[in-house]
């Protein structure tokens, strides 16, 4: 019976939080609709990001109207490889990654290739707002590939791991690195079918994995173990996430950062609408964590002690050896 | 105070709506459940028109002494007309009068009919033989074969008219050839009919009638033929010669003109609506609240045009479809495509049935999604591409109508009642989900999006939700106030406790 699904008690016990609840408890609170055009727009958070010092991947390009299409040569000219998004575009959707050239054609993070023409009516599609919420007129921006970790080579399958980090009034509550599969065609969303991987906050090494709500200890797709791994420059990492909160202004933000081979942490986009596997990738609940920060006295303290109050703070819950 | 703004608002709302549903229940009589028996009907018409200039006479046919039917009462609804009844010839006519009309006009007329137990014993006098049409050659020898043939193969006069309608049905020669073609409407028919009867010098005429059914709106009315047999007059179904009335038809006027005869307009236009009659059991409470000297009544919908009362049976049950759909995404947490869309869909199940709604929902929807694909492939920009689904939803209902039609089965005439902006809507939306979520979310979201609509039909037609929304709209404000009840509730999700099942695992 229980192998189908969990008692709400529970769930209450261990402190999940449910849809209603973080729409209720954190998202209509926390997040005031006037701030949303700050993350929903991924070219105004970029912006924000750049007056701020957080560190993003370069932008080559905005394409705003159709006509502006003619100009996609001139201002590819000069790449070997990049990413076309939309500017209001959500669960990943409408990105278009290009790892390479062959001649005149573009070779895509799938492998296939795709003309110039394809191109511009992807980002035709873009503009006419195909990918973005609600479907109004967008902008298609070009931005630098990331090129990933070495660290994540083993365990990723196309696409760019990321780390989703969860702030809550600028503390960050929970983490996980969310790994692409064949199952989600190379995005990092969860319900999609990425492997979401728990983090312990006062460490940076991974726990467990989750992969369509059930739990994993490999990748699907190569095989390698997905627990037990170290990320580089954890702390800095999440002063990075945390810094983010001051950016919008908003209580209940999800962080996306990517580590670059290169350029080491990439703020890539924030979201006010943050899933919740991430609880299912931390065997923990939200709520403990939320009780905690609340429980702290109500100063404005720096990132950095923020940060630091969160590794101190949130361990990974001691579980039996597996 | 902040806290408790809600629950007192949800509360005051329930004590209102309670408190009306109480004083109407009980110290007024409405009644609680629909009807029993209810065999009187509400028949409207709506005559519209456009005044020229000058003073407008409207004629307008009203039944009178309807086969199988008794009128009980007669309302004549118009501002600023004077109004007299004639009879002339076999029918009974209003003649409204105005001298100043401006803007397009309307009047109404309203009965209320019962069908009779015993059929009244119509005689008629007879009229006589009529004259034998002048016709020419060809046409003149051709219709002494027919009534010749005619007469051959029956007994009398009715058995004659009989036959010959199911002849002019399924023409078997020439001569009767000439006289029909397949494409004739029933009042073409029953025009030809009646001029060859006239050649075996049977007196026939046509007549006019609606079918009875229950919130029928902009009913058409159906043309008869009807034959003298010396005694009475006989009706005749133009389609296959059955003899005598269907239950439930009203005779609304006889002859070959139109209902509505105008002087000084144009654009004549008459609607013809019915509803089964709730006013027996209401009209008491009226009258009881009219002797408490209770305003309750006046407010009552039944005050409104019949065809406008159609209209809110099927919106009061909107409000509840919107609060089923908020149980199932935000308790249950099923996934539907578009938040209200499955109420809609709910609506034209009613026309449809459910089994049949919902197998020609899935076809049209996954034809369209099949087409939507293959129109990726042209990298059409987004608007569209949108239209043209739009275009290919309407080719494909007309088509799965025309085959549907000819396979003989009735539920694909259907198909036309699904609104095909919603249709085409899925169909865009169905298709973003499918290539950014994968076939399986999309079927997830599309199933959701059935079953809840299947949900919402399901309550929405149960006659007794029905009957007691229409008979006590104050009902909403309860619908509200659960709605509003459940806008607080942050519980966990059916699905959600699927979802976590990994979290009850680690427990043992």
């Amino acid at each position: 019976m229980s192998r189908w699904f969990v008692r709400p008690s529970t769930l209450r016990r261990r402190g999940v939080m449910g849809l209603n609840r973080r729409n209720a408890q954190l998202i209509a609170p926390l997040n005031p609709r006037r701030y949303y055009p700050l993350v929903d727009d991924k070219l105004r958070t970029k912006e924000l990001a750049l007056e701020a010092g957080i560190a993003v991947p370069e932008l080559y390009g905005v394409i705003a109207t159709n006509h502006d299409i003619r100009h996609l040569p001139r201002l590819l000219a000069r790449r070997e490889d990049f990413v076309i998004k939309p500017a209001h575009g959500s669960g990943g959707n409408g990105i278009l990654v290009v790892t390479g050239r062959m001649q005149n054609r573009f070779r895509r993070g799938s492998g296939r290739l795709m003309d110039l023409e394809a191109l511009g009516h992807h980002v035709s599609n873009i503009l006419s707002g195909m990918h973005s919420l609600g479907g109004q007129p967008d902008r298609a921006m070009i931005e630098y590939r990331v090129r990933f970790d070495p660290l994540f080579d083993p365990i990723s399958y196309e696409g760019v791991p990321d780390i989703r980090t969860l702030v809550y009034k600028g503390y960050p509550i929970m983490a996980m690195v969310r790994l692409p599969t064949r199952d989600s065609d190379g995005k990092a969303n969860l319900h999609q079918g990425a492997v979401g991987t728990g983090i312990d906050l006062s460490s940076g090494v991974t726990t467990r994995g989750v992969w369509h709500n059930r739990i994993v200890d490999q990748h699907p797709d190569t095989g390698h173990p997905i627990t037990g791994l170290q990320i580089p420059g954890w702390e800095r990492l999440l002063v990075l996430a945390a810094r983010c909160f001051e950016l919008t202004g908003m209580g209940y933000l999800g962080v996306d950062l990517v580590l670059d081979r290169d350029h080491g942490p990439l703020m890539l986009e924030l979201n006010a609408r943050p899933g919740l596997a991430v609880q299912l990738a931390n065997d923990e609940g939200l709520e403990h964590r939320v009780r905690a920060i609340d429980a702290l006295p109500p100063r404005k303290v720096p990132p950095e002690t923020r940060a630091q109050q969160a590794m101190d703070r949130f361990h990974a819950a001691a579980r039996p050896p597996a | 105070m902040k806290r408790l703004h809600l629950p007192l608002l949800i509360l005051i709302l329930s004590g209102i709506a309670l408190g009306i549903f109480y004083h109407k229940a009980v110290n007024l009589g409405f009644p609680l459940l629909p009807a029993q028996q209810t065999d009187n009907w509400v028949v409207e018409a709506r005559v519209s028109f456009e005044p020229t200039g000058g003073a407008v006479t409207a004629r307008f046919f009203i039944p009178e002494n309807p086969p199988g039917m008794a009128l009980l009462e007669e309302h004549f609804i118009s501002r600023g007309y004077g109004l007299t009844t004639t009879p002339t010839g076999p029918n009974r006519e209003a003649v409204w009068t105005t001298r100043w009309p401006s803007g397009p006009q309307a009047v109404y007329y309203r009965a209320t009919v019962y069908p009779l137990e015993q059929p009244r014993a119509d005689q008629a006098p007879y009229p006589g033989p009529v004259a034998q049409p002048e016709l020419e050659e060809p046409y003149r020898s051709a219709a002494e074969e027919v009534v010749q043939k005619v007469r051959e193969r029956s007994a009398d006069i009715t058995s004659f008219a009989t036959v010959l309608v199911r002849d002019m049905n399924h023409p078997a020669d020439e001569n009767m050839q000439l006289f029909v073609s397949a494409t004739d409407s029933d009042r073409e028919k029953v025009r030809t009919a009646i001029q060859l009867l006239a050649g075996a010098r049977i007196p026939a005429r046509m007549a006019h009638g609606i079918q009875l059914t229950d919130r029928g709106n902009d009913l058409q009315p159906e043309t008869w033929l009807e034959v003298h047999n010396t005694r009475s007059w006989v009706a005749i179904d133009p389609d296959d010669g059955t003899v005598g009335y269907p239950d439930d038809f009203l005779v609304w006027w006889r002859g070959d003109t139109p209902p509505v005869r105008l002087d000084r307009a144009r654009d004549a236009q008459v609607r013809f609506s019915v509803a089964h009659n709730y006013q027996n059991a209401v009209e008491v409470a009226r009258q009881k609240a009219d002797l408490l000297d209770s305003r309750m009544a006046d407010f009552s919908l039944l005050e409104l045009p019949v065809q406008t009362q159609n209209m809110y049976r099927v919106l009061l049950l909107v409000p509840l479809g919107a609060m089923i759909i908020v149980l199932l995404r935000n308790v249950v947490g099923l996934q539907t495509f578009g938040t209200f869309m499955p109420v809609l869909i709910a609506l034209s199940f009613r026309e449809t049935s459910l089994l049949g709604g919902i197998i020609l929902f899935s076809l049209i929807v996954s034809l369209g999604l099949a087409i939507r694909f293959y129109l990726e492939k042209l990298k059409l920009l987004l608007v569209p591409r949108l239209a043209s689904v739009v275009i290919v939803v309407i080719l494909l209902m007309l088509a799965l109508s025309i085959l549907s039609h000819n396979l003989g089965i009735e539920h694909g005439l259907t198909v036309a009642l699904f609104p095909m902006v919603i249709l085409a809507m899925t169909i865009e939306r169905m298709s973003i989900v499918w290539e950014e979520h994968g076939p399986a979310d999309t079927l997830r979201q599309g199933i959701g999006s059935l079953a809840v609509a299947a949900v919402c039909y399901l309550v929405m037609i149960n006659p007794y939700i029905d009957h007691l929304f229409f008979v006590f709209p104050e009902l909403l404000l309860i619908v509200l106030a659960l709605t509003l009840l459940l806008g607080r509730y942050t519980g966990y999700r059916l699905t959600e406790l699927v979802r976590f099942r990994a979290f009850g695992g680690g427990e043992r």
